[in-house]
C-alpha cells in the first residue's frame, strides 16, 4: 500500500513537471512564432489574361503561411526588369491569391512581385516572377459553351421563322394579358376615358423597352383604329423620340393620320420617383380606363399598379424584372411574366415570320430542361454511389452550362 | 430609304456587339468602344429633345389655361428655378457640390419629396398584399400560407414560438426552405424564358423582321 502510494506521488509529481515543462515549451515556441519574421508568398505566376484585348496580365501567388498570422493584404508591385526599380500597382486582399494587372503594354515584358503586409506593417517580399507579356486573343475560350448554346438556339429561330414562311401553321397556346388587349382598349373607347401606356423607366439600350415599344406600336395601331386618346409619358428623351416615331407610323399604317397628335408621347424627367409622381398626378386627373405597364420597373411598380387599381382602371403590366412580377400579378388584371413580355410584339403581330421565332424558343427550353434533368440525374447517382465517372460527367454538365471566370 | 437605313444600322451595330463578345481582338473592341461612345453622346444630346418637349407642352397648358394648367406651371418654374440655381449661383464652385445653391435645393426638397414617394410604398405593400393574400382558390390559398410562414420565418418571434422543435425543422428553416427551393426554382424557370425571349427579340431586330420600332410594320 504504501509502496503504491510512494508510486502514484511519483507519477503525480512527475505528470506535473512534464505539464510545466510542455506548457512552458509551449510558451517558448509561441513567443518564438512571433518574433520570427513575416513568410512570404510563394510561387508567383505571372502570364497573359486570357480572352481579352491584350493589356492585362494576371498575377497567382501561393497565400504566405502566416496568412492566419495577421496578414491584412498583399501589394503588388512590377517592374519592366528583374534588377529594375518596382512600383507598385495594387493591392488584395488578405485570403486571396490573384490579380489582374489591366495596365499593361503588349510590346512590354513585365516582372511581378507580391508583398505580404500584417497587422505592424512588416513586409515579406516574394521572389520574382517569371516575365510574362500581355497579348490580344482572336477568341475569348472561355466563351466556348455560350457560342455553341447560343448558336444553336439562334439556329433554331432562324429555322423556325423560315419553317414559318413556307407557310407552315404552328400552334401557339393563349395568352390572356395580351388577348385582353382589344377588349381593355375596346373599354376605354366606350367610357370615353383615354389609355396610358408606360413604357418603363430605362432606355432604349435595355432591351424590356424595346419589346414594350414594340407592343406600343401594335396597341397604338388598333387604339388609332377606335379613335381613343393615348398618353404615353416617358422617363428618358430617346424613349420619348422612339415612341413618338412608332404611335406616328401606327397611326399612318392604320389610315388615321389626322388622328395623330405629338402630343399623345411625352417626356416627363429621368428621376425615378419625379416620374412617379408625375404618372400618379396624370393617373388621378385624367382617370384613364386602361393602363399598361409594359418594359423596365423597379420600385415604382406597386406605386403605379396600385393607383392604376384604385381609380379603377383595366391593367395590364409585362416586365422581364422579377422581382416586380408579385407586384404587377397582385395588382394588374392581367401580366405578361418574362418571356411573354418579349413574345408579345410577335404574338400580337400574328405574322408568321415573328410567330415562327417563338416557336425556336422552345429549342432552348428543351436544351435547358434536359440540362436541368440530366445534371440532377448525375448528381443524384454521384451523391448516393460516389462514383467519379457520375461525379466527372456531372462536372462536365455544369461546366458546359457556366461562364467560367478567367 | 427613310426604313432601309435604320434597319440596316441596327443589323450593322447588333452584329459587332454579338462578335465583340466573342472575339475581343481588334478592330472589334475599338468598334465596340466607339458605338458605345456614340450612345452616350446621342443620349447626352437627346436630353435636349426631352426638355424641350416637357417644357413645350407645359408652356402649351399655361398659354391656353388647358385643365390643371397650375401644375405645368409648377412644372417651368421649377425648371427654371433649378436651372438658374445650378448655373449663376454655385459661387465658382462645381454645381453638385455642398453648400451650393443647387445643392441645397436638391437636398431639402428634391430628396425629401423622393422619398416621400418611395414611403408610400409601405401602403401599397399593404393593400396590395391584402387583395393578393385573399384564399379564394387553391393557388392564392397556397400563396397565403407560403407568405404567412416567410413573414413568421424571417421575424424573431417565429423563431420563438417553434424554439422547442429541433434545429432545422423552425419557422425560419422553413421560411428559408421557402426561400431557397421552390421560389428560387421558380425564379430560375423565369430567368430562362426571360434569356430565351431576349435571344429571340434581338435577332428579330437584328435581322429586321421586327421593324416596328425602326418605323416599319
Amino acid at each position: 500500500m504504501k509502496a503504491f502510494s510512494y508510486s502514484f506521488t511519483f507519477y503525480c509529481l512527475l505528470g506535473l513537471i512534464l505539464l510545466a515543462t510542455t506548457d512552458g515549451l509551449a510558451q517558448v515556441e509561441s513567443s518564438d512564432s512571433l518574433l520570427s519574421p513575416l513568410l512570404p508568398p510563394s510561387e508567383v505566376i505571372a502570364e497573359d489574361h486570357p480572352g481579352d484585348a491584350g493589356a492585362a496580365i494576371i498575377v497567382r501567388w501561393k497565400l504566405s503561411p502566416d496568412e492566419d498570422r495577421g496578414v491584412t493584404g498583399y501589394e503588388i508591385v512590377r517592374s519592366t526588369s528583374p534588377t529594375g526599380e518596382f512600383s507598385s500597382i495594387g493591392f488584395a486582399a488578405a485570403g486571396s491569391n490573384r490579380y489582374v494587372d489591366a495596365n499593361t503594354e503588349d510590346s512590354l515584358t513585365y516582372y511581378y512581385k507580391v508583398l505580404a503586409i500584417d497587422v505592424d506593417k512588416n513586409v515579406s517580399e516574394s521572389e520574382l516572377s517569371p516575365p510574362a507579356r500581355s497579348s490580344p486573343q482572336w477568341f475569348n475560350f472561355h466563351l466556348l459553351n455560350l457560342l455553341i448554346i447560343g448558336g444553336l438556339i439562334c439556329g433554331a429561330v432562324i429555322y423556325f421563322i423560315a419553317h414559318a414562311k413556307k407557310g407552315k401553321k404552328l400552334f401557339l397556346r393563349k395568352i390572356a394579358g395580351l388577348e385582353a388587349v382589344d377588349e381593355a382598349i375596346g373599354r376605354a373607347t366606350e367610357m370615353g376615358r383615354p389609355i396610358l401606356f408606360i413604357p418603363g423607366i430605362l432606355d432604349m439600350d435595355d432591351v424590356q423597352t424595346i419589346a414594350a415599344i414594340t407592343i406600343l406600336g401594335r396597341v397604338a395601331k388598333t387604339i388609332a383604329q377606335y379613335d381613343t386618346k393615348l398618353n404615353v409619358p416617358t422617363s428618358r428623351s430617346i424613349v420619348m423620340s422612339t415612341a413618338m416615331e412608332t404611335v406616328k407610323e401606327a397611326y399612318i399604317s392604320a389610315g388615321r393620320a389626322d388622328a395623330y397628335s405629338d402630343d399623345f408621347v411625352h417626356y416627363v424627367t429621368d428621376e425615378q420617383f419625379g416620374y412617379v409622381a408625375a404618372v400618379n398626378g396624370i393617373m388621378v386627373r385624367e382617370r384613364p380606363a386602361t393602363c399598361f405597364y409594359i418594359g423596365a420597373f423597379f420600385a415604382e411598380s406597386l406605386i403605379m399598379a396600385e393607383t392604376g387599381n384604385a381609380i379603377g382602371a383595366i391593367q395590364i403590366a409585362g416586365t422581364a424584372m422579377p422581382a416586380q412580377l408579385p407586384f404587377f400579378v397582385a395588382a394588374c388584371d392581367y401580366t405578361l411574366i418574362g418571356e411573354e413580355l418579349f413574345a408579345a410584339s410577335a404574338y400580337l403581330s400574328g405574322e408568321p415570320k415573328q410567330l415562327g421565332s417563338l416557336k425556336g424558343q422552345d429549342v432552348g427550353k428543351i436544351i435547358a430542361m434536359s440540362a436541368i434533368v440530366i445534371g440532377a440525374l448525375l448528381e443524384t447517382f454521384f451523391a448516393i454511389s460516389g462514383s467519379s465517372f457520375f461525379g466527372s460527367l456531372a462536372e462536365l454538365v455544369h461546366k458546359l452550362f457556366s461562364i467560367v471566370a478567367s | 430609304m427613310r426604313r432601309q437605313v435604320p434597319l440596316l444600322l441596327t443589323a450593322i451595330v447588333g452584329f459587332v456587339y454579338i462578335i465583340q463578345f466573342f472575339v475581343p481582338h481588334k478592330p472589334f473592341n475599338i468598334i465596340e468602344h466607339l458605338f458605345t461612345d456614340w450612345i452616350l453622346i446621342i443620349a447626352a444630346c437627346a436630353i435636349w429633345l426631352g426638355v424641350l418637349n416637357l417644357l413645350k407642352l407645359s408652356s402649351e397648358k399655361v398659354y391656353k389655361r388647358a385643365k390643371d394648367w397650375p401644375y405645368a406651371l409648377v412644372i417651368i418654374c421649377g425648371f427654371f428655378m433649378i436651372t438658374v440655381a445650378g448655373f449663376f449661383f454655385s459661387g465658382g464652385r462645381a454645381f453638385q457640390e455642398s453648400g451650393t445653391a443647387f445643392d441645397y435645393i436638391y437636398v431639402n426638397i428634391f430628396t425629401p419629396l423622393s422619398a416621400t414617394m418611395f414611403a408610400l410604398l409601405a401602403f401599397f405593400v399593404a393593400s396590395a398584399s391584402y387583395r393578393a393574400f385573399r384564399a379564394r382558390t387553391f393557388e392564392a390559398t397556397l400563396l397565403l400560407l407560403a407568405g404567412f410562414f416567410v413573414m413568421l420565418g424571417r421575424v424573431p418571434v417565429g423563431d420563438l414560438m417553434t424554439s422547442w422543435l429541433p434545429q432545422g425543422y423552425r419557422l425560419s428553416d422553413l421560411a428559408g426552405w421557402i426561400m431557397m427551393v421552390p421560389n428560387m426554382a421558380g425564379q430560375r424557370a423565369i430567368m430562362i424564358g426571360i434569356a430565351l425571349g431576349i435571344m429571340s427579340t434581338s435577332l428579330r431586330v437584328i435581322l429586321g423582321i421586327e421593324r416596328t420600332i425602326t418605323g416599319g410594320e
